[in-house]
Parts: structure tokens; C-alpha cells; sequence
């Protein structure tokens, strides 16, 4: 973390979707955090817990039912003028887990990096706009050889250099990465990963970073969010998260992680609780430490600050 | 084949015909798989994994074509075993007497097995009454409520009636499984089965694949890219690249004591326990095209331990013990001594098994 400095702040974010006349997903119920200029602040939870729902609603694919977001000092939420808009296309830019599905397979490299460019013309020369585009992917890893392929002659962790390619062409300052690992064999992640590192110190970018998977987050993040149905249940800095984890919820994921070391495996006792027995709705956070909270009930804090999480076993 | 086999694939190569070229999509590959216990097969996609699994269920795309290798089942029929080679036998042949009975598979979708028009309990009884394995509706509904009770699945009787959408996609899985299972197979082999899953939900169907080998003593090929995943359940460990396999070994020896170069590449690319390195090692590039497969040996490309041979000759399988053996140079006795980074050294020494050592 460079500096303490708020890029984004969320307050009390609702996104809900109506299935049929009598039910409703509650996907993004009731969120607030913030986000320091600079971090990696890392969004986890099993799928359908909302991540991708919460970033689709920050960038404004989604309107969001209730809350607050401000940005960089201005606020995005609720009704927006064309001046807010323009403002957060070329600020804040979503990068999604599959490389192929969110890139147009008859378009060329040049075209499809160029998008962002052409849409919001900030370009009308054609030897800049190239330039321009040849430039960032230099940055990504790919080469002036590669602008005039097409997806399907790239690799997996290719095609996700290309993804990043295109959100980083309009210089942003902060980056919604939406499962961009996931689709990528365990050895193409750590390039990827490699490689969002490096752009974040050379660019001094801000990462907001959706995952499932809690292992490599470990890696990129300065801080961590765990959503559960909706909401945050625990968040903190990577060491409060995975070192001194106290929702059971986070218990859970951090104890499925599987290693890769058979004896220590075949002797290890997984963490279990029943989630069912939680009750979100009468929930509240509690601060565990100036970085760390919890969402929890007052019966639930007394007995899981004790380390009793028996009472879900029956 | 040695008494306690159960499968041995010898020396297969395999290509598909492309308009741009031939494929040569697996290149002399050999392993086998001893009664009642789990192979992994790992490596990075497009290394032939799956590719291989379909040569054993005789479920070759129409473009491809075995060059050489054979294939050897042990089939049991009514107690009796005999010993078949499945590449070279008839389609109807597969079909009436291996695939699904003899030998069943899972994949990593659950939805690409199930037919959501149909409900659960029909899926996992067709089989049965197809092969002939039971002998009345109410022996098959009586078998398919212990099958439903060997995966895990509470009210079997509710979940029977339920079709595939009504279902998480942890409980699809244990339905795939179970089908399966029905026919009380020999081998099964589990193509990646929870990459698409939650790890929560990963650890789970882990425990189940691991509990059902014990209880019913089924051998297993498991499919991964991911060497993490398999550590609990693997009795041995095949790394296949591009299309070979660079080392194979008993898990003790392929996560303790790995010695190819791609091996300490797939092991450093995990993200270690307690996250406190900078940078993950991760393996630089990507596979090579197999249409015009490198010559030598096809990591060197990628590998920073690459010598000079390599780029001009395919290593051989070296033995370093009874059971492990690696394609590597690097363990030609006449080879510069290497050692694997000291990412993955330092984090070996960390593992519980080491202080044992
Ligand atoms: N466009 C949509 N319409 C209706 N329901 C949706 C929509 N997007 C997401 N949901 C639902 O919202 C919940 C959260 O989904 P999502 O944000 O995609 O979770 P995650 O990204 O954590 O997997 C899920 O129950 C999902 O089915
Ligand atoms: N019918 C086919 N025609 C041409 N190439 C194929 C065909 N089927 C598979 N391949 C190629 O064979 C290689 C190995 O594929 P596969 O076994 O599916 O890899 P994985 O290890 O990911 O399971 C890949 O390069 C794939 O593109
Ligand atoms: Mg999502
Ligand atoms: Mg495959």
C-alpha cells in the first residue's frame, strides 16, 4: 500500500434481482468498504456469492438498488450525467475470467485493443492509435507480431494478456478483475499474476480482484474481503484473513485449500460448520482490529472469539 | 501383463489430421495402473491428457489415428479375467463390453453427462438394466438408493424423482459418480472432475472419490492441471508434456523428490502455504504446437535447465528408483549437477514430511 489515500469508497451497496413475483436474489445485500489507492483489495467467496455482481454494479453495468459509491473524490452512483460517465469509462476498466468469451473472435488484436480508443475517440490518427496499441501490449508481454492475429491463434494466458491489453490502453487508475485466472491452467495463473503485479508498480495501479480461489489472492492482495450470500463476511489484510481468520465461512474455504504435500494431507481434518445455522439478516460488523471485521451476531461473537464453533455440529 | 495389473498402455502414438498438418498429439507414451489404486495423470492443457483417456474407451475423434502402441485390459467376465488389448478391438465390442460397464468415466462438467430431460434415478438405472445387471425395476431401485447413499446424497428416495437443474453443481457431480458407479466398473477414470467446482465443494467430492476406493476397491485414473488437487488422492503421479511423459513416480517421489524440470515448474507455480514469497515462479511461455513438435526435448523451449542435447535429442526414461523414472538429461551421469530453484527446495524442507527424513 503506497499511500493511505481512499480511491473508493462504498456505502451500504444493494443489488438485487428479481427471479419471479415472489422471489428475489438479494446478490450484493447490504456492502460497504474502501479501497486505498495503490492496493490489491481482493473480493472471495464460493460462486454466487455476488463478486461478480458487486463489480458489475461499482462500473455500472448494473444501476444498484440502494447505496453509495464515490471515486476518486466524485460520486458514481445513482443517476449519472454524460461528464460522470465519460469519467469512469477512462478511470476504472473490468477485466472478465474468460478470455475468449469476452473477446470478439472475428476482430483483429488491433481492433479489439483499440476499442476502448475508438469508442471514447481519443485517437484519430491511425499510426498513433496503433502505436498506442503496440505499446500496451509490449506492457502485457505480447509482441507488434500479434496485432493482426485473432483470438483463437492465442493460447489461454495469451488471450488473457490481450483482455488485460485492452482495459489498460485507456489508462486507468483502477482495475476490476473479474475471475481473470480462473479459466487458466495452475501454471498460466502465476504468469498472470506475475504480470498484474508488475503493471500495478510500473502503472501505480489500483486492483479491485474477484476470486474464488483463495491461494493465489494470497499473493496479489494487500487486503482481502470473504462475501458470503451477499455480504462481507470477514475482511482485513491478508494476515488478519488467512492468519487469523474468525467467521467460520472463511474457516471453511481456508481449510478446503488443497496442498501439495500428501502426508501432511492424508492427516489433515478439514473444518466443517453449517452455514444454515448463520443468520445474516440479524447480523452486524464487529471491528476485531483497526483492519479487521467480522459480520456476526453477539451470541455468535462470544462463542467463535472463544474458538467454540461447535454449536453448528448439533 | 504382471499379476496385479490392471491396464498398460505401451509405447502409444496418436495423431489427428488437420487441414494445416498432422497433429502428433501423443508421442509414445507407457504406464500402467495396479489394481484398486489411483494414477494421477497431470500436465498443462493440450498435453494430451484427455486425449489419452479417450484412446482407452475407444472414443477416438473420426480425424485421428493410433500409429502405434497398444492398450491391455484386464477383463473380468463372470470371475473369469482375460487379458484385452482396447485399441485394437471393435467399436461394438467397447461398447457391449467396456465403456460404462467395465470401465466408466467422469468429466469435469457434470451437465455434459446427465440428460436433463430425464430424472435422476432413470439416469443411473439405464445402465444397469442396459448391461443387464440387475434383474427387476425393484432390485435396481434397491441398488440405486446404496449408490445415492455411497456419494453422499440424503432422501434418495425425494432425489431420485429430481432432474439435473434441481441440483447444485456438488450434488451433480455425486449423481455423475454414482452413475458411474452403477455398474460396478473396474476402472474409472475422473478427467478432471472438480476443476469446475468450488474448492469447498472440490475437498468434498475428494473425500468421496477416496472413500468409494476403499470401499469398493475400484482403480482410478485421476485428471488434473493442477498438482495441488491430488496430492490426497494419488497412490502414483504421471507429469505428461506435450504429448509424453517427462516423469512418473509414487506421489512421495514426484512431490518430495521431483527431478524434471517441468515437474519443479508445476510444483513452484502452486501458491505455497504461507504466501510469503514476492513472486511465484511461474513456467515462462506456453506448450509447444505439436504439428511441428520441437525437436529434442519439447520442455527445453521453456526450461532455464535446458543443456545443449536437449535441443537435439529426446531423453530417455532414467530410473532413479524402482518406481520413479524421469525423461530428462539432466539425469544422464555425465550431466552438470542442477538443482531445482530454491523456491520449491526451501518449500519442500517446510513440508511435515521432510523432518521425518
Ligand atoms: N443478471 C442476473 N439476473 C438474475 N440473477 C442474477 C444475475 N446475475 C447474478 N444473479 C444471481 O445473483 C447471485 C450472485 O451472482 P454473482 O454475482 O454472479 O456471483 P459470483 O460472481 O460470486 O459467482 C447468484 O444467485 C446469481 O444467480
Ligand atoms: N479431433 C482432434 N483433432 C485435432 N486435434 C485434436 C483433436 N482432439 C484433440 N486434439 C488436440 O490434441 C491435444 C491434446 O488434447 P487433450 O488431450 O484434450 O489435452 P488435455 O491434456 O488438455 O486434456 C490438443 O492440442 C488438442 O487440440
Ligand atoms: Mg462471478
Ligand atoms: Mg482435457
Amino acid at each position: 500500500m503506497s499511500t493511505n489515500n481512499v480511491i473508493l469508497e462504498v456505502k451500504n451497496l444493494k443489488q438485487f434481482f428479481r427471479v419471479d413475483r415472489k422471489t428475489t436474489t438479494r446478490a450484493v445485500d447490504d456492502v460497504s468498504f474502501k479501497i486505498f489507492e495503490g492496493e490489491t483489495f481482493s473480493v472471495v467467496g464460493e460462486s454466487g456469492s455476488g463478486k461478480s455482481t458487486l463489480g458489475r454494479t461499482l462500473i455500472r453495468i448494473y444501476d444498484g438498488v440502494a447505496g453509495e459509491v464515490e471515486f476518486m473524490g466524485k460520486k458514481i452512483s445513482g443517476k449519472l450525467d454524460k461528464e460522470t460517465k465519460h469519467f469512469i469509462t477512462t478511470n476504472m476498466q473490468m477485466i472478465f475470467q474468460d478470455p475468449m468469451a469476452s473477446l470478439n473472435p472475428r476482430k483483429k488484436v488491433l481492433d479489439t485493443v483499440a476499442f476502448g480508443l475508438d469508442v471514447n475517440k481519443l485517437v484519430s490518427d491511425p499510426v498513433e492509435r496503433k502505436n498506442k496499441v503496440i505499446e500496451v501490449l509490449k506492457s502485457v508481454g505480447l509482441s507488434e507480431d500479434h496485432i493482426n492475429r485473432f483470438p483463437h491463434q492465442f493460447s489461454g494466458g495469451q488471450r488473457q494478456r490481450i483482455g488485460v491489453a485492452r482495459a489498460l490502453v485507456l489508462k486507468p487508475k483502477f482495475i476490476i478483475a473479474d475471475e481473470i485466472i480462473s479459466a487458466l491452467d495452475v501454471s498460466i495463473q502465476a504468469q498472470v499474476i506475475n504480470l498484474m503485479k508488475k503493471l500495478q508498480r510500473e502503472l501505480g495501479l489500483t486492483y479491485l480482484f474477484i476470486a474464488h480461489d483463495l491461494s493465489m489472492v494470497r499473493y496479489i492482495s494487500d487486503r482481502v474481503a470473504v462475501m458470503h450470500l451477499g455480504h462481507i463476511v470477514e475482511m482485513g489484510t491478508v494476515d488478519d484473513v488467512y492468519n487469523h481468520p474468525m467467521h467460520p465461512y472463511t474457516k471453511s474455504l481456508l481449510s478446503a485449500i488443497p496442498h501439495p504435500d500428501p502426508d501432511s494431507e492424508k492427516k489433515r481434518k478439514r473444518f466443517v460448520y453449517d452455514m444454515s445455522t448463520i443468520i445474516y439478516n440479524d447480523s452486524h460488523m464487529v471491528q476485531l482490529s483497526d483492519t479487521h471485521s467480522i459480520l456476526t451476531t453477539d451470541k455468535d461473537f462470544e462463542l467463535w472469539s472463544k474458538g467454540d464453533y461447535s454449536l453448528s455440529l448439533k | 501383463m504382471e499379476e496385479n495389473r490392471i491396464l498398460e498402455v505401451k509405447n502409444l502414438q496418436l495423431s489427428f489430421q488437420l487441414d494445416v498438418g498432422t497433429n502428433h498429439v501423443i508421442r509414445d507414451i507407457s504406464f500402467h495402473l495396479n489394481r484398486g489404486e489411483t494414477l494421477a495423470i497431470v500436465g498443462e492443457s493440450g498435453s494430451g491428457k484427455s486425449v489419452t483417456t479417450k484412446a482407452i474407451l475407444g472414443l477416438i475423434d473420426d480425424n485421428g489415428a493410433v500409429e502405434e502402441g497398444s492398450i491391455l485390459f484386464r477383463l473380468n467376465k463372470n470371475g473369469k479375467e482375460e487379458i484385452v488389448d482396447l485399441l485394437h478391438s471393435t467399436k461394438s465390442f467397447m461398447q457391449k463390453n467396456i465403456r460404462g460397464s467395465k470401465i466408466a468415466i467422469i468429466f469435469q462438467d457434470p451437465m455434459t453427462s446427465l440428460d436433463p430431460t430425464m430424472t435422476i434415478g432413470n439416469q443411473i438405472m439405464e445402465s444397469m438394466l442396459e448391461h443387464k445387471l440387475v434383474k427387476s425395476k425393484k432390485e435396481a431401485l434397491e441398488r440405486t438408493r446404496n449408490l445415492l447413499d455411497l456419494v453422499g446424497i440424503d432422501h434418495p428416495d425425494k432425489r431420485m424423482k429430481q432432474y439435473p437443474h434441481q441440483l447444485s453443481g456438488g450434488m451433480r457431480q455425486r449423481i455423475v459418480i454414482a452413475i458411474a458407479l452403477a455398474c460396478e466398473p473396474d476402472l474409472l477414470i475422473a478427467d478432471e472432475p472438480t476443476t469446475a467446482l468450488d474448492v469447498t465443494i472440490q475437498s468434498q467430492i475428494l473425500e468421496l472419490i477416496k472413500d468409494i476406493q476403499k470401499k469398493t476397491g475400484v482403480a482410478i485414473i485421476f485428471i488434473t492441471h493442477d498438482l495441488g488437487v491430488v496430492a490426497n488422492v494419488a497412490d502414483r503421479v504421471a507429469v505428461m508434456y506435450a504429448g509424453k511423459i517427462v516423469e512418473e513416480g509414487l506421489a512421495s517421489e514426484v512431490y518430495y523428490d521431483p527431478r524434471h524440470p517441468y515437474t519443479w515448474g508445476l510444483l513452484s507455480s502452486i501458491p505455497s502455504l504461507d504466501g510469503k514469497e514476492e513472486e511465484i515462479l511461474s513456467i515462462p511461455g506456453s506448450p509447444p504446437n505439436l504439428i511441428h513438435p520441437p525437436k529434442g526435448d519439447a520442455f527445453a523451449y521453456r526450461s532455464s535447465y535446458a543443456l545443449a542435447i536437449d535441443f537435439e535429442e529426446v531423453p530417455p526414461m532414467f530410473k532413479v528408483s524402482e518406481t520413479h523414472f524421469v525423461a530428462s538429461w539432466l539425469l544422464h551421469p555425465d550431466a552438470p549437477k542442477v538443482e531445482m530453484p530454491d523456491v520449491l527446495k526451501k518449500r519442500l524442507n517446510q513440508y511435515s514430511h521432510s523432518k521425518e527424513v
